[in-house]
């Protein structure tokens, strides 16, 4: 390829304070091929998109597109330059329509009025061509994940873009979903625009890129052609060393801990339950696949103690759960890790020995003549919590929101498992960290199970699922698959379950790699 | 009842619902401008204060009443940049920050006209905007009076209407504040600066909202007194709320607030014998109460009203 | 032009933000007074001389400052739990009309019982008047910063009735005004000159046992947690609901006594001007106080020395007295910025 490259980075160079997010990376796309860029999280991709994009400007180096310089600091010029992006974390307005998001910034805000019809047509011949189907007039609250997908890379395409890139696009997607996505990447390139693909996950890399470029620690560690990188050798280049994440060994379950029957919440929508059927024994990690908002939020709400308005029983060790009552669901042994650690897990404007008593303040081990706070107890607790748990901190009196993400689910982690639960509720415990604290995550729950508790494990990542859970199950608009053992089901199986088509493990569906 | 349907069907009653409306207005549609963009704004009772003084200064001071309008907008639009400033650019309170606005505002209008008019123990009086009779159609019965016959200001609130409707769901800018007000980060991913568009409709809503100030001042009556904007700021915030962030709704709203002060004023009269006025004086604001309450669970909110942007957070 | 997290906020830096927000809105009054054509110097000094400058000044000052600290205290542990609680206003008019009610006549007893329970009285009724507002936020999310600014309105305007209706003193000649308090239920005089009366104890009191109640209890815990982060404290197991209506009744209550303090300690009986607007002060005290109860006593003491000042200032050179309520705003708006300032720095590159 002697050609000019129609994007080349020249030693991009971001520091912020004393970390330096990305150290010389320099890289080049060539028209026509799909680039993967491969790092773990915090490895600084986000950072070098956030260049491109002029959100932050480089200290050192220069970014050129088709041989001209970008001028820095500036989403206009990237835009204007033909490079379109589609998040990771969608950007779109819920309470628009799909044509409003598309065309926002398309034309001169001083116009007194909008080319609507112009518009409907040159979208039309878009769908129409690259087969992203979605309706201009809907709102985006009414579609699927897939379709808010589609608008993102409409969005971009729109605006003629010529470089395309996208931030782990299949995190949220079915692995069918994923193929189409795929399929549509391709047939993409083969009109000539160039695409950066953005991911962690090896195996979509090597299926969909013809180059991959590895980042650690905010440097370019290797660029490689695909046709000869081996997934070992990219995992050893994207960490810096052979990590392995901890797996199964075979323990026979003991007795039964959760048994969740008929669990219903009212209404229609997606996330609300549809008769669940669930059980749970001692030495046992069951896991919950699905695409995001088809009702796993729900029913962790309710194993929380956050939901109460539901029909069904669930019983913990033969006793019924304190619905909608968290602190009396904890101190009857459940263990919980939410979802979101920023939002749910912690105060982060309070000090992390407060955070340590959140769940049990009322108890005789931190609260005196029942309104008292006893600092001198709850802090030498968070003492021994914070060395148990290896949180990384000045102390209990320091606070919590200076925290890296992995300590912060670490300090959650130790507030959850210290008094020994019988069940944990563990909700994406690893989304977002990075691979050192995946791996301590992942340990701490086997370790749980060692010694007997029975642990849900709710996760969108199937490999995640595959490696660390005895019993599976699919949940999709509300409706929980039965739980057989992991390996029962082919992950093509678990995707078609997770996109709502019935749990049909033994019937032949004659399904194709592109889908449905 | 009958003297209650007498009230209505005078042309005097419509044509005092169809003045008083003028400052509610131009006040919710200047609220709806910032919230639209993501913004409380409760500088409002503070900025239609200043407006209110502003523009009647400026006329007393020997300028004529059209600059006195744009003079007063000015001013308000400087305290909006002020409240951008806090609220936009450096993510504050905007709780806190519209309280303090208002405070700051109204104890500055207050002190300006004292400073300028030490002595003045009844309030001196200008020559306000006087009623425009339209050819034709000012001659309807009831409607001609009540709609024709008004002045040039309480025609631009009405007018203000529609425009704000065009220009919010029509325009190209009106989408990027509707969005800045829905998702900052989708405005931002499309080139377009979100600090910029919320400051600029912060900016134009307090225009608003002290032009409608300036209107009382300037149009109603012909003098300022203190505490005259009295709470109206706070029933444009309810009444935002209760028009679900719509224009159309907001001039229904607003003319339904401006119906009852009407016929509170003549039914003082006629029922004030045995019924306390201050419970006229008090419906406005118990009426701006159970807008909120009937409206509190069908509306959407923007989404991101009160949420701050900041550039390069999760992008 | 970027905003990000100091890595440490020293406490010095913390404790020094609320000076700078005082010395920013001093420069902007300074403006203001240059304007007027008096000398700057001049007339900060005829401030400090009218709040300071004598025994009468102080004890003036001090007597104005009771109603600050009750309605700084009331909107500091409001914002704590991030309820805006705007109608301090409203509910000390509340707390007056209790004290007014029961302490006309209509119950006797001893001045030592006499007294606490005009104080218990005020107190259900500021929180009584809260109880729309914060239902309404906690079960259908109405902001409550409009809904306590309106009820401000209507309660004065109860007021205005009841002292020129069914509760106006036939012996005031033709005042609006309310019947005195009986002499059991006044709260006595604390020196032999002045007006500073037993109010400010019971202020002094509330302000310790309101700090100790946020730093040291399960209560105050809550109300800290609900504020910065909601749906964590509802994770935890906190019933946020709950929290924010105790939170109101605690709020409302402390402006109730703020009433009964005035009615029975200072003027003796209920009018229209009971308060010139110590509600919306207790805005800017609360906020120069950075939210801690101990420090709204000398922030309470620093507005009302301002605006006792501002008295005697203007009397003396010819500025208008609402100089001391564009300080008020002013100085709300800076402790905002130089707090921030205080735990952020703003770089100018990204």
């Amino acid at each position: 390829m002697s050609k000019t490259p129609v994007l080349e980075f020249r030693g991009v160079t971001k520091r912020f304070g004393t970390l330096t997010a990305n150290d010389n990376v320099s890289l080049t796309l060539h028209q026509g091929e799909v680039l993967a860029l491969l790092g773990e999280n915090g490895a600084g991709k986000t950072t070098l998109m956030n260049i491109l994009f002029g959100h932050y400007q480089a200290d050192e180096g220069e970014i050129l597109v088709d041989g001209e310089t970008l001028p820095p600091g500036s989403t206009q010029s990237a835009i204007n330059a033909g490079i379109g992006m589609v998040h990771q974390h969608f950007t779109l307005a819920d309470n628009l329509s799909v044509l409003e998001n598309i065309t926002l910034g398309t034309e001169s805000l001083w116009s007194l009025r909008q080319d609507q019809a112009k518009a409907r047509e040159k979208l039309a011949a878009m769908i129409s061509d690259y087969g992203l189907v979605v309706d201009p007039d809907a709102q985006v609250s009414e579609l699927s994940v897939g379709e808010r997908q589609r608008v993102e890379i409409l969005k971009a395409l729109y605006r003629d873009a010529r470089i395309l890139i996208l931030d782990e696009p299949t995190a949220v997607l079915t692995p069918q979903e994923a193929e189409r996505l795929f399929a549509t990447l391709k047939s993409i390139t083969e009109k000539g625009l160039a695409i950066i693909f953005i991911s962690h996950k090896l195996h979509e890399i090597l299926a969909v890129s013809n180059r991959i470029a590895v980042l650690r620690r905010g440097a370019i560690v290797g660029t490689l052609e695909t046709a000869v990188s081996k997934r070992e050798q990219l995992a050893e280049l994207m960490v810096g060393r052979m990590v392995t994440r901890p797996r199964l060994s075979a323990i026979e379950p003991g007795e039964l801990v959760l048994e969740v029957r008929d669990l219903s919440t009212s209404g229609t929508g997606a996330t609300e339950l549809k008769q669940v059927d669930l059980t749970l024994h001692q030495h046992e990690i069951v896991g919950i696949a699905g695409v995001a908002g088809n009702g796993q939020g729900t029913l962790a709400d309710i194993l929380s103690g956050l939901r109460k308005d539901f029909s069904g029983t669930v019983q913990l060790n033969g006793q019924m759960l304190k619905a909608g009552n968290p602190r009396a669901i904890v101190a009857s042994g459940v263990g919980r890790i939410p979802e979101d650690r920023h939002a749910r897990g912690v105060v982060a404007d309070m000090d992390i020995w407060e955070n340590l008593i959140s769940e049990d303040i009322r108890s005789d081990e931190v609260c005196r003549a029942g309104f008292i706070i006893d600092g001198t107890s709850a802090r030498a607790r968070a003492e021994k919590q914070i060395e148990k748990f290896d949180v990384r901190c000045k102390g209990p009196d320091a606070e919590t929101k200076l925290l890296s993400g992995g300590n912060m689910q670490k300090l959650i982690l130790a507030r959850a498992l210290s008094n020994t639960p019988s069940f944990i509720l563990a909700n994406q415990p690893v989304r977002g960290l990075d691979e050192g604290a995946i791996a301590y995550v992942q340990e701490q729950l086997l370790e749980a199970r060692k010694r007997g508790a029975a642990i849900l494990l709710v996760s969108e990542d199937l490999d995640e699922l595959m490696a660390l859970t005895d019993r599976m199950a699919v949940m999709s608009h509300g409706t929980l698959s039965s739980a057989l053992p992991t390996g029962d089901r082919t992950i093509a199986e678990i995707g078609l379950m997770m996109a709502g088509h019935g749990d049909q493990g033994q019937s032949n569906m004659g399904i194709s790699a592109n889908g449905h | 009842m009958s003297e209650f349907i007498d009230i209505l069907l005078t042309a005097g009653f419509w044509a005092a619902t169809i003045r008083i409306v003028s400052p509610l207005i131009f006040g919710t549609l200047g609220e709806l401008i910032c919230e639209r963009a993501g913004v409380l704004n409760l500088g409002i009772e503070g900025i239609m204060t200043v407006g209110a003084m502003s523009g009647w200064m400026w006329v007393y001071q020997g300028g004529d009443l059209w600059t006195g309008v744009l003079f007063a907008a000015c001013v308000g639009a400087i305290f909006g940049l002020l409240h951008a400033v806090f609220t936009v650019h450096l993510c504050l309170s905007q709780h806190v920050t519209g309280i303090g606005i208002t405070l700051f505002a109204s104890s500055l209008s207050y002190f300006v006209y004292r400073m300028l008019l030490p002595d003045a123990t009844t309030p001196p009086k200008i020559v306000p905007f006087k009623p425009i009779a339209v050819p034709w159609l000012s001659d309807l019965p009831i409607i001609g009076e009540a709609l024709f016959t008004q002045s040039a200001l309480t025609y631009l609130a009405l007018a203000a209407v529609p425009m704000v409707w065009y220009v919010l769901f029509r325009t190209p800018v009106g989408l990027a504040v509707r969005m800045s007000g829905e998702n900052p980060v989708a405005v931002e991913a499309q080139g377009i600066n979100v600090l910029a568009v919320r400051t600029g409709a912060v900016m134009v809503g307090s225009a608003f909202m002290a032009v409608g100030g300036a209107f009382i001042t300037m149009s109603w009556f012909d003098a300022f007194y203190f505490g005259m904007i009295n709470g109206r700021g706070w029933i444009c915030v309810a009444l935002v709320i209760f028009a679900s962030w719509q224009p159309g709704k907001a001039l229904l709203g607003a003319l339904l607030f401006a119906g009852l002060e009407a016929i509170q004023v003549r039914a003082q009269q006629s029922a004030g014998a045995f019924i306390p006025y201050q419970f006229f004086l008090a419906l406005p604001y118990v009426m701006s109460i159970l807008a909120m309450i009937v409206m509190a669970r069908k509306t959407r909110y923007p989404q991101a009203l009160l949420v701050p942007f900041r550039r390069g957070e999760r992008v | 032009m970027v905003i990000e997290p100091r890595e440490t906020v020293s406490v010095w830096r913390a404790g020094l933000a609320p000076v700078w927000a005082i010395l920013a809105s001093l420069v902007v009054c300074a403006m203001l007074i240059s304007w007027a054509g008096a000398s700057i110097p001049n007339a900060y000094y005829l401030l400090f001389k009218g709040a300071f400058g004598s025994a009468f000044a102080l004890n003036e000052t001090l007597t104005r400052s009771i109603p600050l600290i009750f309605t700084g205290l009331a909107v500091s542990v409001a914002f704590r739990a991030k309820f805006y609680n705007i109608g301090a206003e409203g509910q000390l008019y509340a707390g007056a009309l209790a004290a007014t009610f029961f302490g006309t006549g209509l119950i006797t007893l001893p001045p030592a019982l006499m007294v606490p329970f005009l104080v218990l009285t005020g107190a259900l009724a500021g929180g009584a008047l809260l109880i729309i507002p914060v239902l309404l936020k906690t079960h259908l999310k109405v902001d409550e910063v409009v809904t306590t600014l309106l009820l401000n309105f209507v309660v004065l305007l109860v007021v205005s009735y009841l002292i020129e209706g069914p509760w106006k003193d036939p012996a005031s000649l033709g005042w609006p005004q309310a019947a005195s308090i009986i002499d059991e239920g006044v709260l006595p005089t604390l020196l032999a000159k002045g007006r500073l009366h037993f109010g400010l104890i019971i202020a002094l009191f509330m302000a310790v046992i309101i700090w100790l109640m946020m730093r040291f209890t399960v209560q105050g815990y809550e109300i800290r947690a609900v504020g910065h982060n909601a749906k964590a404290a509802e994770f935890s197991g906190i019933n946020v609901n709950r929290t924010v209506i105790m939170t109101a009744m605690i709020s409302g209550g402390l402006a109730g006594i703020a009433g009964v303090s005035e009615t029975a300690g200072l003027k003796g009986y209920l009018t229209l001007d009971l308060s010139p607007g110590f509600g919306y002060t207790g805005i800017a005290v609360a906020m120069l106080a950075q939210l801690n109860p101990l420090a709204v006593v000398p922030a309470a003491i620093f507005l009302s020395a301002v605006y006792v000042g501002a008295d005697a200032m203007s009397r003396a050179v010819n500025i208008p007295t609402y100089i001391a309520d564009v300080l008020v705003g002013v100085s709300i708006l800076a402790v905002l910025c130089s707090v921030m300032l205080s735990q952020y720095r703003i770089r100018w590159r990204t």
